[in-house]
This record gives structure tokens, C-alpha cells and sequence, in this order.
């Protein structure tokens, strides 16, 4: 009795720890019970399913988790050069004076909320890549990849990418930065002393060192992009079929879900929209959780 | 061994010329995020402070006809939903990180902590997905308190992580002193630890308050949307972040204009939650750097 009494506190925040831990398991169980029918329906073959016709009351998954793949990927692709540069300029190269008001300046991009990044898109971004930036990359080499068809209209898994690389640069740098801090300077010093340039000296020391913990940055940033539904939904085009071509007007698993979910009437069409957030909170969880276990792995073993 | 300096000289010139392009290519990549934010502030203020009037702050939606029209009921609606998920979203998330900070080392704070890493960053619609299927399903109507359910879903991870990182920074021998003076747990925490810590647990609370206020998916099917004055927090409610989708989606171009102007409220807003956060959080840095 003397022991509550004196422990009280400590049960009070365990007990909502508790509820936080409930909580998520809530959420993984609504995710399963709300999307049975399907699973019912069609078992795991919901996943490679192309078609999606709720008049028909025929739903398959395919085209949206391809639609998700192909924009996050290739909104990685653009993000993580871009910035494992702002990194190194921020760890490395900037005065000073400079560093504090650019890392700030860098952590407001991720402020601005996505619905304002959709706005952008629909209005600004789009019409631009329309005009510009698609015939560009036909014209360029790049446009001989099989992955880019003929320049189509605004909305495109194109567009949708490019809005989505901008949105994980926040993320991804300064993940960065904080795994570019942890590398000795000794190890550092040591390279430069022996006569290597400042750029010889990342390369060969402080990425190789840095590597896991820029995997992890990757990998977060990879999840970030995956399930990311407004600037996705407002510039892919929300076309449905399956394609792997950029510069078409495509879907994915977020925005299918925003533009049916509000409006599905028969229960297998809610639950179809379940099961494809489902397969999207499982996608995300394991990305999260490769990319944390990389991080405290990264930091048990410094230590 | 004297190969001829001028090669040598020749080859070190050609790393050095390495090592400045790619310094060049960095600061590129820099105005690569600098860019983008810059054209979207200026969009969003260059067109909605052009339209921005009293009548839109103060009045509900005309008809997208008539013209006119403001979004009262929204910027009303997004506080209540805000409100409703910091009321849930305080007292849990910040006794999540009490927990997980004092009495957190053992199987329950560990896992708690890992949880909460991985949920902040899960896709925000999720939340409103659980919640529609919970909330909104059951009740059998949209409604406010669904959508201020799943906003605080997103709000408690964040402010249990950054409590739990304030309790931390505050040093063991505070709480060491407290209790050798014989106070008890719950005081030391609530009048020792917790007020050294305040600044930073109001950053957080704040810049999870700015992130949640301009979360869009989680309530399209949850708090819905309206033309009208919320009638009650089971009722659904107009909010700025939906208002600005359905707004831009639309074929009208007089609501084209009014979703800029919404943009330019939250961001607004959001802006200004971050701005002060991090003047809060410099000068308690710079503070604590010169004690």
C-alpha cells in the first residue's frame, strides 16, 4: 500500500506508455479487421492484382504499390545526392557564421506543410515540368530509358517525384549531418595530414566511416516518401492502370486512398482501401524500423 | 627520385581543382532545397497577401459562383481539431516521456521509446484511416473529435520523444539532491526536473503542434469538411488544410485564388509555431551555454 502511495507517479506516465503501446497496436489491428474482406475475398494474391473497379466490385493492388515505388524511388534517387551534399557543405565547408541560419533555413522546407507543396504543384510545378523540364529529359540521354514514354500531360509519376525529393531533403540531410558529427576528427585530421585534399579526405574516411548510418538516412527518408499522401495525390494525376512510364499520369498507394476512401460506399471497396493502408503501414513500419535499428547499432557501436 | 615538379605540381593542381568542384556541386545542392522553399513562400504570399481581406478571415463560404466568401468556419474548425488533439495529445505524450526519461529503463520504457520513434515517422494517413474505421464507422457520421483522434495519433510520439530528450539534458544531481532531501518521486519530477526542462518541452509541444495543424490526409475522412459553422465536436467541421485541397482541386478559379489565401494562413501559422520554437530553443541553448 506504502509503495503505491509513494510510486504513484510512476504508475500514472507508465500507464500512458501503456496507452501509447495500446495505441499502436489498435491501429495495426483496425488496419487488419477493417480490410478481411478482402484478404477473404482473395487472399494475398489482393497484392499483385492489377484490376480496380468498384463498380464491378473487382479491386487488386498492384498498380498503386508500383505507382508508390516508382515515385519514391526515384524521389531517393534525386534526394539523396542532393542531400548528402547540403551535409557535407553544412559539416564540413560552411563558415561559421553561416552554418546555424542554413541549417535552419533547411529545417523550415520541412515546415511547410504538404498540402501547400500540393498547391505549388498543381499551380506552379507542374505547368513548369510540363513545359520544361519533361522535353528537356526526353531530349536528353536520359530520355532514351525505357522508363520515360512521350512527355504527357502536368501530373505524372514525374511530377509527383520531384515534389517528393524536395520534401525528403530535410529529412535526409540532416540525418546526415547528425551521422557526419560522429566521425572522429582524428580519423579525419589523420587523413588530411597525410596530404589528401579536404575532398580525399571524406571520401576515403569520413563516408566510409559514415556509411551505415547514411544507409539508415536513405532508408527513413525512403519511408518519409512512401507514405506521403498530399503533394503525391495532388500532382500524380490519379490515373488508374498500371504503368511504369514517369511521364504518365499515374497512381499510388497514398492517394488512391485519399481521393476513394471519403466516398467508398460497399464494404468491400472500404476494405480494399484497408488492406492497401495495411500493406503501406507495413512497408513504412519495416523501413522505420531497418532504419532505427541501423542508427542504434551506428551508435552502440561508436560508444 | 625527382620526377619533374611542374607533373607533380600538375598532378596535385588537378585534385585541388577536384576539391574546389566539388565544394561547387555541394553548394548547388544546397540552393536544391534553398530554392524550392524560397518559390513557395513567394508564391503563396505574392498571391494570397494580394487577396487576402477581412471578409475571408470573418465570413463562411459563398457559393462558388457568387464570389466572395471567406473561410471563418475553417480557421475556426482547425482550431477545434488542434484542440481537441493537444487536449489528448499533452498529458499522454508528455507522461509517455516522463516515463520513458525517469522510470523508462526497463523492457516497457525501451520498447515504449522504439515505438515511438517508428510511429513518428509512420505515413500520416494511417492515422486517419484507424480513425475512420473506429470513429467514424461507428458513429455512422464525420465528426471534429475523430479528426482531433488521429491528429493526436501523430501529435504523442513526437512530444514523448522530445520530453523524454529535455528530462534527460537536466543533470542527475538535481534529482539526486531532491531525493537525498527526502522529497518524493512525484515532486522531484513535477518541481525539479520537469521545470528545468520547460523551455525544451514547449519547443517540442510546439513544433508538433505546427506539424499536426498542417496535416491534410488524416482528416479528409474524418473531420470531413463544411459550408457551415461547426454545430458540435460530433459534427463534421470545416479545416484550413482540407479546405486548401478541395479548394485547389476544384474547377473554379475564384476558389484557385481563396486555397493560395488559405495557404498563406497556415503557413502562416506554421511558420510562426516553428520560428518561436527555435528562438525559444536558441536562447535557452545560449542560456544554459553561459551558466
Amino acid at each position: 500500500m506504502d509503495g503505491i502511495r509513494r510510486r504513484w507517479f510512476r504508475y500514472l506516465t507508465g500507464t500512458m506508455a501503456v496507452v501509447v503501446l495500446a495505441a499502436a497496436a489498435l491501429i495495426l489491428y483496425e488496419l487488419w479487421a477493417g480490410s478481411l474482406p478482402t484478404w477473404r475475398e482473395w487472399g494475398l494474391s489482393f497484392i499483385w492484382r492489377t484490376e480496380w473497379d468498384p463498380v464491378r466490385g473487382e479491386f487488386g493492388a498492384l498498380p498503386f504499390i508500383v505507382g508508390t515505388m516508382l515515385t519514391s524511388g526515384m524521389a531517393l534517387l534525386i534526394a539523396l545526392p542532393v542531400s548528402l551534399g547540403i551535409a557535407i557543405l553544412l559539416t564540413e565547408y560552411a563558415p561559421r557564421v553561416l552554418r546555424d541560419p542554413l541549417i535552419f533555413i533547411v529545417e523550415l522546407l520541412a515546415a511547410v506543410p504538404s498540402v501547400v507543396f500540393g498547391l505549388w504543384g498543381i499551380f506552379v510545378l507542374a505547368p513548369v515540368v510540363q513545359q520544361h523540364v519533361m522535353p528537356f529529359v526526353a531530349g536528353s540521354p536520359l530520355g532514351l530509358l525505357p522508363i520515360f514514354g512521350e512527355p504527357g500531360p502536368g501530373y505524372t509519376l514525374f511530377t509527383a517525384s520531384l515534389i517528393l525529393a524536395i520534401m525528403i531533403i530535410p529529412i535526409i540531410a540532416s540525418l546526415s549531418r547528425e551521422v557526419l558529427m560522429t566521425v572522429p576528427r582524428e580519423q579525419k585530421e589523420g587523413a588530411l595530414a597525410l596530404g589528401a585534399t579536404r575532398w580525399e579526405a571524406m571520401r576515403h574516411v569520413v563516408l566510409s566511416y559514415a556509411k551505415p548510418g547514411l544507409f539508415s538516412a536513405a532508408v527513413l527518408g525512403l519511408g518519409r516518401a512512401l507514405g506521403e499522401t498530399m503533394a503525391t495525390t495532388m500532382t500524380i494525376g490519379n490515373r488508374l492502370g498500371l504503368t511504369f512510364d514517369y511521364f504518365e499520369s499515374g497512381n499510388s498507394m497514398t492517394a488512391i486512398i485519399a481521393n476513394e476512401l471519403r466516398e467508398a460506399a460497399s464494404e468491400i471497396h472500404v476494405s480494399s482501401l484497408m488492406a492497401i493502408g495495411l500493406v503501406l503501414f507495413l512497408l513504412s513500419f519495416v523501413l522505420n524500423t531497418l532504419g532505427r535499428l541501423i542508427v542504434m547499432r551506428v551508435h552502440t557501436g561508436a560508444a | 627520385m625527382r620526377t619533374g615538379g611542374s607533373s607533380l605540381s600538375l598532378r596535385l593542381r588537378l585534385r585541388l581543382l577536384r576539391d574546389h568542384v566539388l565544394v561547387g556541386l555541394c553548394v548547388v545542392a544546397l540552393a536544391c532545397a534553398i530554392v524550392p522553399l524560397v518559390w513557395v513562400l513567394w508564391e503563396v504570399v505574392a498571391v494570397g497577401a494580394a487577396h487576402i481581406s477581412w471578409e475571408f478571415l470573418t465570413s463562411l463560404p459563398n457559393p462558388p459562383t457568387v464570389g466572395g466568401g471567406g473561410w471563418a468556419n475553417a480557421i475556426v474548425g482547425s482550431g477545434v481539431v488542434v484542440g481537441i488533439a493537444l487536449a489528448i495529445g499533452i498529458p499522454v505524450g508528455v507522461g509517455t516521456g516522463i516515463f520513458m526519461s525517469e522510470y523508462g529503463n526497463n523492457p516497457l520504457g525501451r520498447a515504449t521509446r522504439f515505438l515511438c520513434e517508428v510511429m513518428a515517422g509512420l505515413p500520416s494517413i494511417v492515422a486517419g484511416i484507424v480513425a475512420y474505421g473506429l470513429i467514424v464507422i461507428t458513429m455512422g457520421h464525420f465528426s471534429a473529435l475523430s479528426g482531433g483522434i488521429a491528429l493526436s495519433a501523430l501529435f504523442v510520439p513526437i512530444v514523448a520523444i522530445t520530453t523524454q530528450e529535455a528530462l534527460q539534458m537536466v543533470p542527475r544531481h538535481q534529482r539526486e539532491a531532491s531525493l537525498a532531501l527526502g522529497v518524493a518521486e512525484a515532486p522531484t519530477t513535477l518541481r525539479v526536473v520537469l521545470p528545468a526542462a520547460m523551455g525544451n518541452v514547449l519547443t517540442g509541444m510546439m513544433i508538433a503542434t505546427a506539424r499536426v495543424a498542417g496535416e491534410t490526409a488524416p482528416l479528409l475522412f474524418t473531420a470531413f469538411g463544411s459550408r457551415y459553422w461547426m454545430e458540435g465536436i460530433d459534427q463534421p467541421t470545416a479545416t484550413i488544410p482540407v479546405n486548401i485541397y478541395t479548394y485547389a482541386i476544384s474547377p473554379f478559379e475564384h476558389w484557385h485564388t481563396q486555397a493560395w489565401v488559405g495557404a498563406l494562413v497556415l503557413l502562416s501559422i506554421v511558420l510562426f509555431l516553428n520560428v518561436a520554437a527555435r528562438t525559444l530553443w536558441a536562447r535557452r541553448a545560449r542560456f544554459m551555454a553561459g551558466a
